[in-house]
Formats: structure tokens, C-alpha cells, sequence
């Protein structure tokens, strides 16, 4: 504990003195300026160190290490780009992206309902509610079985984001054509997981089914659809990320005046840096958070699951 | 492995099938169009009326228009002759009377896209296995970095392509360059979990046996652990290099590129030619397949000498 204190005690302030030095005084100080700042990264990376090496089980240090990680990260690219006077167009600083937000929220929110609500989170359903039902159907004939798990695996790894050009000619500039992309890109990733998770039951358990004297419908809703929950649960993590990358890119091709990428295409060619991060910034918080609620989901879901269980 | 085949052959027959039967409601408007001019007798006789009418409809109406949906110069659904005629025309075709290099030729366009590809993809693997190795050896590192590597696969980072091809112009790098770091950081993230992963497969037992052994840490890393990640490195090669590619096509669509598959589909998409967006995006699916099946073989024949399979 003595030497942990030690450690904390010189890196941990050394950081936040070097830190608010750098910001205080980062406007045109030129290669000063640049020195602080990595001297307060030295500080804040022993101040990491430290937290590893002697608070390694505790669970605030498991949180505090990349956040601190990400705020030293913050702090160079701040005292950096502002020290140096690098443009506004090639690097806004941290804060100029956070007043953005703060002064853009009812835009950001638009494009965020436009893209990811009508666009992203349609789409999602549909493609994965229809990838779910095919897995269902084809899964009682092992002939179609064999055939469409290597065609899904092959087109799972195609770059469907081209279909983009396409379907926007056909449903439109509105949400319609950014939801078809979804379904075309999230559809086989999703089936491929599905089909492979409805035969993760074991001899053994479908034997057991057979004595009860169970009906297909009944083995399918009580051993078979619940055993292949860790399956689907990844197929729709996959897909979470598919399906916004699908809705933002598809934007890129047409759309109405409004949207996440619409913004970011319009914004980069007008030099508006600072509102294309804020779009990226939102978009991350959104990524992140819609993985985030479904492996919630799926803790409650496949709690008997090993990988569960920790 | 025949009946694989065989169920492998009757779904992409039934795709093929469902498409050409797809071509006839998609095209129907135009077929009408052009047999009333030729002076043939259509069901609804006004064009607007006609409009008012779905495509299913419209093909109910008219069976022996059928075979005019076929064979448009630009219908909105092309069928899969024309596209593979496309196909050959702009990549076999012209190889064989030596322009393979021309403007027109899909083998020019995918040079350009596969070489920013792989330039992408090797400063990515690369850079993504060093990191690897060093979350691995640093227990700071494990704590600060990797979280954020595992949190960048859930946030859409394609968002990010359009501002880095735009800053890097400004800075006046054009071309290869600005594609390849797109590339290189869309298969940096899934390389670097995959490696961490496959760098701790050794199980206590063989860490013991090298301690055993006195040897360093180079020793193990280069003895014990990088021959036993080969099989999670392969699987995460496959992932990177597939988003490599989407990396790139994408990286060629915000500035209006003239050159790469990426730009082929774009123009299509500004001209109506549909024929070529569709030829364009399955060139880019099987310049995937290629990629997918080199790393594949590779890694087959790797496995196989190091006697990990079969």
C-alpha cells in the first residue's frame, strides 16, 4: 500500500498540474505548449501503471484506467492542436467539437431520429425478424440447410454496402431505401448465426425430447430456440454495428436534407469540421449504447450460458 | 461433399431463378413504354395511368410484354446475363485485345481499389499485431487500451472515411494514401482483439513448461505464443481484409473519385447506368471472395505444416 500511495502521490497530481498548465496557457505557445502536454501524458501514463500494478482486481480501477487513458488522449490532442495553431480545418480541438454539440442539439437529434431511428433501427428489425423466421423454415430440411449456410457465410463477407447506389434509385432518397440497405446488409450475417444456433443441441437432449414425446413445435420452443439464444444474441450484436454503418453510408448516395450522413458528406465538403465530429461523436454514443442495451438483453436471455456465468 | 454441392447449386439456382422472375415486375414500366411505341396494344393505354399501377400489376396485365423486360439499356433491374456480360466485356474482354488498362476496363478500376487495399491492410494487420503484443506484455496497456479497442467495434468508424479522404487533400495527399489509412484502420481493431485473444491461448500448463525452460519473454512470445494465435490470427485476417475493402470502395465515394470500383459505382449511380453499378459491385464481391479464399488457403497450408489440422 505505501508504494501505491507513493506512485500516486507524485504521478496523479503531476498529471492534473501538467494538465491544467497546458490548457491555461496552450493558445500559440507554440513548442512549449507541445512539451507540457507530453510531459502530463508521462505522468498520466505511471499514473495507469500504478493503477495496474497495484489495483489490478478492484473494479473503480478496471473503470478508471481507460478513461483515464481517453482524457490523456483528450489533453494532448486539446494543447497539441491549440499550442501549434493547427487550422480549424484539418483538426478542430476537443472543445470546439463539445460547444458544437452543446449548441447543436436539436439539429444532431434530428439527423439522429432520421438516420438511426427510421433508417438503421427499421431496417434492423426487418432484416433481422426476416433472417430469424427464413433460419426457422429452412431448418427443417438439411438439403437447403447445407446449401444456404456456405452461400450466407460467402455473401456475409461481400461489401453489400455497394448495394447502397442501387436500392436508393429504387426506394428513394427518404428513410425507405436507407432501411432496404439495412435489411440487405444485416439479413445474412444474421441467418448464418441463426441456422448455426438451431443445431447447437446435442443428441442427448433431442433424445430426451423424443421420450417426452414431444412435438416439433414443442422441441423447438423449449430446447431448440432457447439453445440457440448465445447465437442469435451475436448475430444481432454484429448486425447493430452493420446496421448503422448501412444507414449512415447509405446517405452518402442521396437522401433528403437531413440525416447523419448527410450531414457528414455536405459538412466535409464545406470544411465544417466540427459538426462532422459531433455526427461521429453521436454515432459512437449510439453505437455503443445499442450493443450496449442488447448484451444487457442477453444476460437476462442466456443467464445459464457458461459465458455468463464469469 | 457432393450432396454439399448439390444443395449449394439448387440455392444459388433458386437466387438466380427468383432474380430473372424479380427483372419482370422491376421493368415492366419501361417494356410497356417501348412497346407502345413500337405499336403494340398496352393495357392501361396512357403512360400516367400506367404509373398509377404497381409493377405486379402492370406485368398481370400485359403477359406478352414479358419478354420486353429483358435486354433494356437501362433497366432498373438488370438481369444477370446482361451483368455478367458487362462483366466480360470490361474485365476478359479487354484483357484479351491488351486494354486492360483503360479507362473503361473493371481490371484498371480494381487495381486501383485492390492496391489501396492492401497497402490498408498490411499497415493495419501490422500495426494491430504490435499492439496486440504489447496489451499482452503490459498489464497498463491490457487495462487502458484494450476496452477502447473492444468499444471502437461496436461504433460505426466508416463515418470517420469522408473527413480523413477531405483533411488529407487539404494537406495535399491524394489518391493511394488517404484510401489506405481508411483501409488500414478498419482492419487494425478486429486484428487486435483477435490477436489478444489468440496471444493468451496458451494454456498454464505450456507458460509453466517454458518457465521451466528459463526462457525470456522474446522466447516465449516467438516459440509459444505467436504459433499458438496462427488459427485467431487467420480468423481475424479473413474479417480485416474483407473491411479493408468495404474501407476502401467507401473511401472512394465522398470526393467524386474518377478511378476504382468505388468511383465506377458512383458514376453509375450518377448516370442512371445501372449495368454498371451492378457489373462494379459484383466485381468488387468477387475481388472479396479472391481475398477471402488467398487468406483461406494460406491459411490451410500454414496449419497444415505447423500440424494444427489435418
Amino acid at each position: 500500500m505505501n508504494a501505491a500511495a507513493r506512485s500516486f502521490g507524485v504521478s496523479l497530481p503531476g498529471f492534473v498540474l501538467l494538465s491544467t498548465l497546458g490548457l491555461s496557457l496552450a493558445d500559440g505557445s507554440g513548442l512549449t505548449g507541445v512539451a507540457i502536454a507530453l510531459a502530463a501524458v508521462v505522468m498520466g501514463w505511471f499514473t495507469i501503471r500504478a493503477l495496474a500494478e497495484h489495483f489490478k482486481t478492484q473494479r473503480w480501477a478496471r473503470l478508471a484506467a481507460p478513461i483515464l487513458l481517453g482524457v490523456l488522449i483528450l489533453v494532448l490532442w486539446e494543447v497539441t492542436v491549440r499550442a501549434l495553431e493547427v487550422p480549424f480545418v484539418i483538426l478542430p480541438p476537443p472543445s470546439a467539437i463539445g460547444s458544437k454539440i452543446t449548441n447543436s442539439m436539436p439539429l444532431l437529434w434530428a439527423d439522429m431520429v432520421q438516420t438511426v431511428v427510421k433508417g438503421a433501427l427499421s431496417g434492423y428489425v426487418m432484416g433481422c425478424g426476416a433472417a430469424f423466421l427464413t433460419a426457422i423454415s429452412v431448418d427443417r430440411s438439411p438439403f437447403l440447410k447445407r446449401g444456404l449456410l456456405p452461400v450466407g457465410n460467402f455473401v456475409a463477407a461481400l461489401p453489400i454496402i455497394g448495394t447502397a447506389p442501387i436500392l436508393v434509385m429504387w426506394f428513394g432518397f427518404d428513410w425507405e431505401s436507407k432501411a432496404a440497405v439495412v435489411v440487405a446488409m444485416v439479413f445474412f450475417p444474421m441467418l448464418v448465426n441463426t441456422v448455426a444456433g438451431l443445431s447447437e443441441t446435442t443428441a442427448m437432449q433431442r433424445d430426451l425430447m423424443h421420450t417426452y414425446a414431444a412435438t416439433y413445435r414443442q422441441t423447438l420452443f423449449k430446447l431448440r430456440l432457447p439453445a440457440a439464444m448465445p447465437f442469435v444474441f451475436n448475430g444481432l450484436k454484429i448486425s447493430s454495428t452493420l446496421a448503422l454503418i448501412g444507414a449512415i453510408v447509405a446517405e452518402f448516395f442521396g437522401s433528403p436534407t437531413l440525416g447523419m450522413g448527410f450531414r457528414i458528406s455536405t459538412s466535409v465538403g464545406q470544411l465544417a469540421l466540427n459538426i462532422v465530429w459531433a455526427e461521429i461523436v453521436v454515432a459512437a454514443i449510439v453505437g455503443s449504447a445499442f450493443y450496449g442495451s442488447l448484451a444487457m438483453i442477453e444476460k437476462g436471455v442466456t443467464f445459464w450460458h457458461p459465458s455468463q456465468r464469469g | 461433399m457432393m450432396r454439399n454441392i448439390l444443395s449449394i447449386l439448387t440455392v444459388v439456382a433458386a437466387i438466380i431463378g427468383l432474380w430473372y422472375l424479380l427483372c419482370i415486375p422491376m421493368n415492366m414500366h419501361e417494356a410497356t413504354q417501348q412497346a407502345q411505341r413500337a405499336g403494340a396494344e398496352v393495357t392501361p393505354a396512357t403512360a400516367s395511368e400506367r404509373l398509377q399501377l404497381g409493377g405486379i400489376a402492370l406485368a398481370v396485365q400485359n403477359p406478352t410484354l414479358w419478354p420486353g423486360a429483358f435486354g433494356q439499356d437501362r433497366p432498373r433491374l438488370p438481369s444477370p446475363d446482361q451483368v455478367v456480360a458487362e462483366l466480360w466485356n470490361t474485365t476478359g474482354a479487354m484483357v484479351l485485345s491488351g486494354r486492360s488498362m483503360t479507362k473503361r476496363s473493371l481490371v484498371f478500376h480494381g487495381w486501383i481499389t485492390l492496391s489501396a487495399t492492401l497497402l490498408g491492410f498490411v499497415f493495419g494487420t501490422g500495426l494491430g499485431i504490435i499492439l496486440a503484443v504489447g496489451i499482452v506484455h503490459s498489464r497498463a496497456m491490457d487495462m487502458s487500451v484494450m476496452p477502447w479497442a473492444i468499444a471502437s467495434q461496436t461504433i460505426p468508424i466508416l463515418a470517420l472515411a469522408p473527413m480523413i479522404i477531405v483533411v488529407l487533400n487539404s494537406v495535399g495527399l491524394q489518391g493511394l494514401i488517404p484510401k489506405a489509412i481508411i483501409s488500414a484502420y478498419l482492419s487494425f481493431f478486429p486484428v487486435v482483439v483477435g490477436m489478444v485473444k489468440g496471444l493468451r491461448a496458451p494454456g498454464m500448463m505450456q507458460l509453466d513448461l517454458m518457465r521451466t525452460y528459463n526462457a525470456t519473454r522474446g522466447q516465449t512470445l516467438w516459440k509459444l505464443r505467436l504459433p499458438a494465435s496462427m488459427p485467431y490470427l487467420f480468423a481475424s485476417l479473413k474479417i480485416g481484409i474483407s473491411a479493408s475493402l468495404i474501407g476502401a470502395i467507401v473511401g472512394e465515394l465522398p470526393t467524386g473519385a474518377v478511378r476504382g470500383l468505388g468511383a465506377r459505382m458512383l458514376t453509375g449511380s450518377y448516370y442512371g447506368q445501372t449495368i454498371q453499378i451492378w457489373s462494379a459491385l459484383f466485381a468488387a464481391a468477387i475481388l472479396a471472395a479472391l481475398l477471402v479464399g488467398t487468406i483461406g488457403l494460406i491459411q490451410r497450408r500454414t496449419l497444415k505444416r505447423m500440424g494444427m489440422q489435418p
